[in-house]
């Protein structure tokens, strides 16, 4: 069983390693996801971003304005998720006042 | 049980670090729009911050800086802001979270989506620190103090 695990193991690191020569190089101007219009022929989103960011917020950080304007449900979810795993943590590691004679 | 014992060195090293922590957390969160940073790198440096000196001070004194009883609710009101700043926008006429109609006075729409980063900013940061404080409060609990 062990030989089993160890080859699937190397077998799938394998295949994620092959599937990565199939990304695009880091910055290529002529990959999928930086053309002007989608493979499905609508507007793409990175170049309007990268040409609109500074005109649309007046904020010469781009990835700012990806966050927290063009991307604002996305970051308020972040944001509830960190609440919610706070809450999470109060309501179960806080103790009540009456046990606390018991032992941990 | 390793019991805590105050260190002289540790508790003045941390005093004299600890504000300088702080400002560059605020540096972090209010120059998000001009370079690396923004409210979760912020808040976490602040959190870092406040942790340091609860790890170094003990309880205590810590409790003086930021009580535990504050964390949750701060933690909510950071949220609140992010989304009074969202529905704000939305009172005054455009869509959730469209910086650009929020009701204030002689701003260009630009202008005001940057404002209405900032504000978001702001909010996000406090949320995290508040947050982070709090975990580790609620895992120390039921700890025996000194």
């Amino acid at each position: 069983m062990k030989i089993i695990n160890w080859l699937l193991l190397i077998s799938f690191g394998a295949l994620l390693v092959y599937a990565s020569f199939g990304l695009p190089n880091r910055g290529d101007a002529d990959a999928v996801m930086h053309r002007e219009k989608s493979p499905a022929g609508s507007q793409g989103a990175s170049s309007y971003y990268i040409r609109n960011a500074y005109k649309d917020a007046n904020t010469p950080n781009m990835v700012t304005v990806i966050l927290a304007d063009y991307r604002g449900y996305d970051t308020l979810g972040e944001e509830t998720v960190i609440l919610t795993a706070g809450l999470i943590c109060f309501l179960i590691l806080r103790r009540k006042k009456k046990n606390s004679d018991d032992p941990i | 049980m390793i019991r805590y014992k105050s260190n002289l060195i540790i508790l003045m090293v941390s005093r004299v670090v600890s504000p300088f922590i702080m400002l560059f957390a605020l540096y972090v969160i209010f120059h998000g729009h001009y370079s690396a940073g923004g409210g979760f790198q912020g808040g976490t440096i602040m959190a870092a911050s406040l942790l340091l000196m609860r790890l170094a001070a003990g309880r205590e004194i810590a409790q003086l800086q930021f009580r535990t009883i504050l964390g949750t609710p701060l933690g909510s009101i950071g949220v609140l802001i992010y989304f009074g700043t969202g529905f704000m926008a939305m009172l005054a006429g455009g869509e959730f979270l469209n910086y650009g109609f929020l009701p204030f006075a002689g701003f260009q729409a630009a202008e005001l989506r940057s404002l209405g980063i900032l504000m978001v900013e702001i909010g996000v940061g406090l949320a995290v620190m508040a947050i982070l404080v709090a975990i580790y409060d609620d895992l120390l609990e039921g700890y025996p103090h000194d």
